[in-house]
């Protein structure tokens, strides 16, 4: 019996079909190749552009009452935990924070340049930056840097005269304004259960709640985040800290173990 | 045509560990005293300890030419801030600076993995931990260098802290004793040293406490 190995063969069959369309749907697929000299190298860096990047996970969004800030605390370097108790909620002034993904050295040093910049600001125009300024002035420093291999994704979250403001900026030069923000690899989870329980006219009880809840689902289910769960509430009078929960101890508060009667179990083991 | 690779690298890796305890009234660094590269050694004797203010001292493993660098650089803005401000500056400050400095060569990175150490304003022990571009945190204690993923899961399990993140704040000293902390860091390297092939010779341990500073040094296997 002759093998049909009409399937192996990478050329389109030269037998010309009466209908067009049935002609396209039989020819055989055939790969595009980048025009490049190198495959190997280019197959490589584009592995590197998808590979999960900024290993934590930050959240903040914008509701009734002002706006929610909330990061895991864990930095990574490659597989090994660096700290448990890293500060990704940067305090850039008593009424801005600003949060950190990426790399720790260039977040903090940019948002401890913003902030000088932000007091600077102050003092030469005798009023406080807006959230809007703010962020175009890191934006644009970080766009100046733009291709020279910094890592920054994070969210300027402030009250100005204009009431609650929230803007992710990051070190491709990106700057969006929003109402709902999460950055880095445990983002997917925590914006499944932000989304799910966002509601605009929340309390600020029920929002702090929905933070910590999604930071906690994030690091149970990122390797890359963990540690302690901060929680910060940014309203008319400045940012206050909430809450800062080990996410180890929110996991049996959230999934308590019921402790089970011993001794019925050795009875009915012993039983007939 | 492939990416040319360069065939000569400023850098190198002189190897060793360091450690750093934070307690309530005293501070223990320490560091080994081996400097090797690649599978030689180049000398047993060798302090990766700088003392930078009266109050304030520095570890730090990695590159050691950069690593002397950025010492002379530090003492350099030290001695202008004395002058500047008719004082020492304390451990918080120099931490800044120390970050600062690092993150100036960005792009040209000081190849120094940094623990500082010292008193603060208030006398309590503070310990900061780096990575090489300047990101610092403060902690109660911390371990860099190549003997590090051997120190550090054992400092956790013994020393353990409460996170400074968490709320109501818990205090990030140390309970132990003075002695107690030396000891543990001296039973640090010489498990360290059993492991890791550039940590050994000798560990080099200052205390910083109200009444000054103290060094001693303990022998470790030279082999």
């Amino acid at each position: 019996m002759k093998l049909d190995t009409s399937g192996l063969e990478s050329f389109p069959s030269l037998i010309s079909h009466g209908n067009d369309v049935v002609g396209e749907f039989e020819a055989p697929p055939s790969f595009e190749l980048p025009n490049s000299n190198d495959f190997d190298g280019f197959l490589k860096e584009a592995i590197q552009m998808v590979k999960p990047a900024k290993g934590t996970t930050t959240l903040a969004f914008i509701f009734k009452e002002g706006v929610m800030v909330a990061a895991d605390s864990r930095a990574s370097m490659g597989g090994y935990i660096s700290s448990q108790s890293v500060k990704k909620i940067i305090e850039i002034n008593p009424y801005m924070l600003g949060t950190m993904a990426g790399g720790a050295a260039d977040c903090q040093f940019w948002h401890r340049n913003l902030g000088i910049k932000c007091r600077l600001h102050e003092l030469a125009n005798k009023r406080r930056i807006s959230v809007t300024g703010a962020s175009k002035l890191l934006a644009n420093i970080l766009y100046s840097y733009r291709g020279m291999g910094l890592s920054v994704g994070t969210m300027i979250a402030g009250w100005d005269e204009t009431g609650p403001g929230l803007y992710y900026v990051d070190s491709e030069g990106g700057r969006l304004k929003g109402t709902r923000f999460s950055v880095g690899s445990g983002s997917p989870y925590a914006y499944g259960v932000l989304d799910s329980g966002y509601k605009y006219d929340m309390s600020i009880e029920e929002a702090s709640e929905l933070a910590r809840r999604a930071i906690y689902h994030a690091t149970f289910r990122d390797g890359a985040s963990g540690g302690v769960a901060s929680v910060y509430y940014v309203g008319p009078t400045g940012w206050k800290k909430l809450s800062g929960d080990d996410v180890g101890e929110l996991h049996y508060h959230y999934n308590p173990v019921t402790p089970s009667t011993v001794e019925q179990e050795m009875v009915e083991a012993t039983g007939p | 045509m492939t990416k040319q690779h360069a065939n000569w690298s400023p850098y190198d890796n002189n190897g060793g560990s360091c450690v750093a305890i934070a307690g309530s009234d005293y501070c223990v660094i320490a560091a080994d005293t081996r400097m090797s590269t690649g599978y030689n050694i180049l000398t047993r004797d060798y302090s990766k300890i700088s003392h930078l203010a009266e109050k304030c001292v520095m570890a730090s493993s990695g590159f050691q030419a950069d690593v002397k660098a950025l010492q002379k650089v530090l003492s350099a803005r030290h001695l202008t801030y004395q002058h500047q401000h008719n004082k020492q500056m304390s451990c918080p400050a120099m931490a800044q600076l120390l970050s600062n400095t690092l993150y100036y060569k960005r792009f040209f990175p000081y190849y120094s993995f940094n623990v500082l150490g010292g008193l603060d304003s208030e006398g309590k022990g503070c310990v900061f931990t780096y990575d090489a571009v300047g990101s610092y945190e403060r902690v109660g204690y911390s371990s860099q260098g190549s003997g590090s993923t051997l120190i550090m899961p054992f400092l956790d399990n013994q020393l353990k802290s409460p996170s400074p993140l968490l709320l109501p704040a818990q205090d990030a000293v140390t309970p132990l004793s003075e002695t107690e902390a030396v000891d543990l860091v001296k039973t640090v390297f010489a498990s360290a040293t059993e492991r890791d092939i550039y940590t050994g010779d000798k560990v080099e341990i200052v205390i910083l406490n109200a009444s000054g500073i103290h060094r001693e040094f303990m022998d470790l296997r030279k082999d």
